[in-house]
């Protein structure tokens, strides 16, 4: 009898699936009409692809020493906003901690704050600084700062809500004060895991940093849309070659760095 | 004539104020967990300046609520605990951290910080009386210092001071965080299954060195053990609590396996011996 049941509740269930797997198929249908994705398009585009890249080659080596001073901005932005951002996670990396933070409803207030910060695309709130500020560098590192700021303190202090409790307990057992808990139980716990993510966060701003130029916030990006803008591809096709040489070469060592620390 | 001589010696004790003045005192203590667990039933007990007691009973029976009760790591539901004459119970949180000052704890996972050496941990100890900032700064005075090596001395491994807490034994580990106890300068310690996580031969060296502190330095140890056999070799007076209430409270001379198999509630098995003393 109760086999029969079994039975009955597995059949729903696999009817279920389908179900679900039918809207899945659905939504995705909706989504390449929406686009007016056709394969077609694309293997019709792939001549001009080739067009172009022809006429990109090859890369216009002269044009290094001009591009350099962008290239630093870029790397100065991303590593600025990083620090930032850093710098401003640690206080609320504490706050929204659940056994850190006893008051729990300031834990929930944080944590949505949190969620809050990091629902805004990082190119849009570079776009509403630019607004705000005005054309430069100044803009990209706000709006990668506070992008920074949400994903450390976000990743961090879910490490810290899984930390060892032992030391904190052996700490308000020796009768230290919460600065002195934090300091001694908590923070040779959960250093390793921030600058780890530091760096991680420091390899995502690279790779916006190089293209906050294209809504005017400072980098190389500016330089690149120009020279496509201009048609100038031997150039565009430097930048390029050169963005990707240093997102590689950081991401290579950032990535040596994380290892050996955790 | 016996009487009359001990009599001497109590009436001196007791105008010298030693005897007479209980130095932690339980009065009718319990703890409702949330949820309605009773973890303890309405405890009172008195221990004496210097004392070795041992609590005993099984996981489950209020050991290591009733020890915590003590620095208020638990907060008693009801009831009343005093040590040295101050009402723990009603302690505001400064004073609470200087109660907490005078009480080195023990644990089972040892509690160390993993990643820093043994004299950070060690150092960890003199947190209560130091101030913030210097804390924060890393400026321990010679004087702490010079009481965190004695305090690895004590248990025979200032040799690993530099160690980080990760690289050393679980005995070791053990005895880092006894070095830590002892450089609070503690009138009590309570060590709550402190072998628990050890070896046999490396528990009978952790549970002499409590006792050695305790009569080189007469600091009132309260240890919470589940192994009957360690226990009757360490213990002055042993405890015995069962499901949250005092079932047994004598010198541990008089405690054979009869009175185990009452605390216990049942016969003595395998596991409730720790063995592995050889001498």
């Amino acid at each position: 009898m109760s086999g029969g049941l079994h039975n009955m509740d597995r059949l729903r269930e696999e009817r279920r699936s389908w179900f679900y797997f039918a809207i899945g198929i659905a939504i995705y249908g909706w989504s390449i009409y929406g686009v007016g994705f056709d394969p077609i398009d694309l293997v019709r585009g792939l001549p001009a692809m080739g067009n172009l890249f022809a006429r990109m080659w090859p890369p216009d080596l002269a044009y290094v020493p001009t591009i350099l001073p962008a290239f630093l901005e870029t790397i100065k932005i991303a590593l600025l906003s990083t620090v930032v951002g850093g710098l401003l996670a640690i206080p609320i990396i504490l706050l929204a901690a659940r056994n850190i933070n006893r008051t729990i409803w300031l834990v929930y207030t944080v944590k949505a704050f949190l969620n809050l910060v990091r629902t805004l695309p990082d190119m849009l709130l570079a776009a509403i600084f630019v607004a705000a500020l005005g054309v430069g560098a100044l803009p990209g590192v706000m709006a990668l700062a506070i992008f920074s700021f949400g994903i450390i303190a976000k990743l961090t202090s879910e490490s810290t809500e899984a930390i060892d409790p032992g030391p904190i307990e052996a700490m308000e057992a020796v009768g230290a004060r919460k600065l002195q808990v934090i300091h001694f139980a908590v923070v040779p716990q959960i250093l390793p895991q921030f600058v780890a993510y530091c760096l991680y966060v420091f390899e995502i701003n690279i790779r916006v940093a190089a293209v906050l130029g294209l809504v005017g916030a400072g980098g190389i990006g500016r330089l690149l849309l120009r020279d496509m803008n201009l048609l100038r591809y031997p150039q565009a096709l430097t930048i390029i070659i050169a963005t990707f040489v240093l997102v590689a070469g950081l991401d290579f060592f950032s990535t040596k760095l994380r290892e050996r620390l955790i | 004539m016996e009487a009359g001589e001990k009599d001497g010696v109590l009436l001196s004790a007791f105008l010298s104020g030693q005897v007479y003045s209980p130095l932690i005192e339980f009065k009718n203590v319990t703890k409702e967990f949330p949820g309605g667990v009773q973890a303890l039933k309405g405890v009172s007990l008195t221990i004496k300046d210097g004392e070795f007691v041992v609590i005993v009973g099984l996981s489950g029976a209020g050991k290591s609520t009733l020890l915590r009760c003590l620095n208020r790591l638990v907060e008693p539901t009801s009831g009343q605990i005093i040590i040295d004459g101050v009402d723990v119970t009603a302690a505001k949180a400064a004073e609470l951290r200087k109660v907490r000052t005078q009480i080195g704890m023990i644990f089972q996972s040892f509690n160390l910080v993993k990643r820093s050496s043994a004299l950070r941990n060690v150092l960890s100890g003199r947190l209560g009386s130091m101030s913030t900032l210097d804390s924060l700064l890393g400026n321990f005075s010679k004087e702490d210092i010079a009481v965190a090596l004695e305090a690895l001395a004590r248990v025979e491994i200032e040799d690993k001071a530099n160690f980080r807490a990760d690289q050393l034994s679980g005995g070791q580990q053990q005895r880092v965080s006894i070095a830590r106890a002892l450089a609070q300068q503690p009138k009590i310690i309570l060590a709550d299954e402190p072998v628990a996580s050890l070896d046999p031969p490396t528990s009978h060296v952790v549970m002499g060195d409590l006792k050695r502190i305790n009569r080189e330095l007469g600091i009132t140890t309260i240890v919470n053990l589940h192994f009957i056999d360690l226990a009757q070799q360490y213990a002055e007076r042993i405890i015995g609590l069962r499901g949250g209430q005092l079932v047994y409270d004598g010198p541990a001379a008089d405690v054979d396996e009869k009175t185990f198999e009452m605390i216990y509630g049942r016969s003595i098995r395998k596991e409730d011996l720790r063995g592995g003393d050889d001498e």
